[in-house]
């Protein structure tokens, strides 16, 4: 496969569970600075596929590549370093810990095993804790216990964590799942300001949030791309509305 | 500096309590106890060792190792074997049919001594070995296992069984080990005699000094960017793997320190005690071990000093008096710990002792931001402790 000018691409990718392909030859690319949301109805591949990408599932075959640079024989921990950060479908923070110290905690310096044990806490780091906490609207809450967050905080500080990293691309699974109205309308406005400098990928189901948030929209079926376009498009798509749209 | 001396000691409660530690260790108990007792206090406290690297491995890094045991053998070995080679000299053996190797080798017909213990004859050696070889081995059970993303219940079960297989091959290699009966009849440490009295003050004094150190180094790892990664892990493993850890290689390092903590105390066992054998190796020794840590509080290390202390001193008292009874108190005692106050002596001393006080301290640590730079250790205690 040739390089290309793409921040993430996609070609022939497949991966088969006993037999079961639930990711078939999909190809997909995610321009710089493009925000694409990942639609399709449940078990089409959607959160495979960003386990495929984010290396938490080996491919069968295929390939990835971010900036060229072939993901699919990278560790987890090198594929984040490379600079792809994701966000789990189910809030994962680290409770017992502070909201500060969840996002220090997630700094990109002291990796390593001594680097941690001599990692000392500049004001490099804290400007960088208190700017992604203003940008997550946690600032209030910075020495509380992750613990005590309601669910939708806890969905931000996870997002914050992330972009603690400064990744080129941001993955994120159902970022507004259980969220309030208002929660879904500050998450829209969060997701437009953060897709600035990055490329953001994003699964997502509620169909008012996608049209406020997405460049381009995909739709997955069955392991497959059944559609790809602006969400106007999409949506008039007969086959997306065959599978999806009309239930 | 300020922020260091934070780190080592835990602000200024920390201090308190290394304090208060440190007066009963050293002056409290060896002035009220005769040396009989206060040699058994010392035994105990060589078990503290591996209860706090317990806390830091288990407590902290939700690492459950049930073969401590292996490690705290492993240390003591290598410090017997330096001890009876010392102890063995040609004129002392002199009716041997080969004088100048230790007896059992003698009694296996072995001829010469084995290369295995060669090294052994140097004290720089000896201490090297106390030091590297528990903590290579850690490092080979750690690669093995963490790389392939063992963990949990299955982890636990592995540890098991090394304790159980390097007992069996102690016991089965009588020749090159002493087998059952152990490394016995220790006598000397460079001329030195440390069956003496003032030797017994002495070691004592020094596995106080050695204890009070391993849990400054162990406040430095807890309250350091590594002990947060390791909390962080306890409780989402896949977030810190994403989040662009390699998180085998934590577990590696903090596995390996516990083997080094856990070594340090077999070999001051081994010097107080006089000898080593493999019934302080086994399974039931290693989760025995996790008792005290767990009575202690698996959160706190120096909780796990005084929980090593107190089921110890209480195995000694009831054991001379229902010898039978013994072990099922204690399993009693882990399952009643568990189950209604799993932050142990430590949890109950932050409930209760000092409930008055508790909300001020709170009061006084959130607000200001280095929360987890004073102590996070006392700090951790609390909020746990608040919720149980």
């Amino acid at each position: 496969m040739s390089n290309t000018d793409f921040v993430l691409a996609i070609e022939d990718l497949t991966v088969s569970f006993d037999g079961f392909k639930a990711v078939d030859a999909l190809t997909l690319y995610v321009d710089k600075n493009e925000l694409r949301v990942v639609i399709g109805p449940n078990g089409a591949g959607k959160t495979t596929v960003l386990d495929l990408i984010c290396g938490k599932t080996k491919s069968t075959s295929g390939s990835i590549k971010f900036k060229n640079t072939e993901l699919t024989k990278l560790s987890e921990h090198e594929i984040v370093r490379a600079g792809v950060g994701r966000k789990f479908q189910t809030p994962s923070i680290y409770e017992n810990l502070s909201v500060y110290q969840n996002l220090e905690v997630s700094y990109p310096k002291g990796r390593g095993v001594w680097g941690s044990l001599f990692f000392k806490s500049t004001q490099e780091v804290k400007d960088s804790v208190h700017n992604i906490a203003k940008e997550i609207m946690l600032e209030e809450h910075l020495q509380m216990e992750a613990a005590l967050l309601s669910h939708g905080q806890k969905q931000w500080l996870e997002i914050g964590m992330l972009l603690m990293q400064d990744p080129e691309l941001l993955m994120l699974d159902e970022p507004v799942a259980g969220m309030s109205a208002k929660e879904r309308d500050q998450t829209a406005d969060l997701l437009n300001r953060i897709c600035k400098n990055r490329s953001v990928v994003v699964i997502e189901h509620d169909m008012e949030f996608v049209k406020k948030i997405a460049h381009k929209v995909t739709v997955l079926h069955q392991g497959k791309i059944l559609a790809e376009g602006t969400m106007d498009k999409v949506q008039k798509d007969e086959k997306v509305i065959e599978v999806y749209l009309g239930h | 500096m300020k922020l260091l001396t934070n780190k080592l000691f835990g602000g200024k409660q920390g201090l308190i309590n290394l304090a208060i530690l440190a007066g009963i260790i050293f002056i409290v108990l060896p002035l009220g106890l005769d040396l009989f007792r206060l040699g058994l206090i010392g035994k105990y406290l060589t078990y503290a060792f591996v209860a706090v690297s317990l806390v830091m491995l288990w407590g902290y890094g939700g690492i459950l190792s049930l073969g401590q045991g292996i490690f705290f053998g492993l240390g003591g070995y290598c410090m017997a074997m330096f001890l009876k080679l010392e102890a063995s000299d040609p004129i002392s053996t002199k009716i041997q049919t080969t004088p100048g190797i230790p007896d059992f080798m003698d009694w296996n017909q072995i001829t010469s001594l084995p290369l295995m213990w060669q090294p052994f004859q140097s004290l720089t050696l000896t201490i090297l070995a106390v030091v590297l070889v528990p903590t290579v081995f850690a490092y080979i059970i750690g690669f093995a296992m963490f790389k392939r993303r063992v963990g949990g219940v299955y982890f636990a079960i592995i540890t098991q069984a090394i304790a159980l297989i390097l007992t069996i091959l102690i016991v089965g290699q009588q020749g090159y080990t002493g087998g059952v009966n152990g490394i016995t009849d220790l006598k000397t440490m460079l001329g030195w005699d440390i069956r003496s009295d003032s030797a017994k003050y002495i070691l004592y004094y020094v596995n106080g000094l050695l204890l009070i150190g391993t849990i400054l180094v162990g406040r430095y790892i807890i309250s350091s960017k590594f002990g947060m990664l390791l909390l962080a892990m306890r409780d989402k493993e896949e977030r810190v793997r994403f989040s662009g850890y390699d998180v085998s290689n934590f577990k590696i390092f903090i596995f390996c320190f516990a083997a080094l903590i856990s070594a340090i105390g077999g070999a001051m066992f081994t010097l107080q005690v006089g000898f080593m054998s493999p019934s302080f190796i086994g399974i039931v020794p290693s989760i025995e071990m996790v008792i005290f840590a767990a009575v202690g509080g698996r959160m706190s290390l120096i909780g796990a000093i005084y929980g090593a202390l107190l089921v110890n001193l209480g195995r000694t008292m009831f054991s001379e008096t229902y010898p039978e009874l013994w072990l099922f108190l204690m399993g009693g005692l882990f399952i009643a710990v568990v189950m209604f106050f799993p932050n142990g002596l430590a949890g109950l001393y932050v409930k209760y002792a000092k409930k008055g006080k508790f909300n001020a301290l709170m009061q006084k640590i959130f607000p200001s931001k280095a929360s987890f730079e004073q102590g996070a250790e006392e700090v951790s205690t609390k909020t746990t402790g608040a919720k149980a």
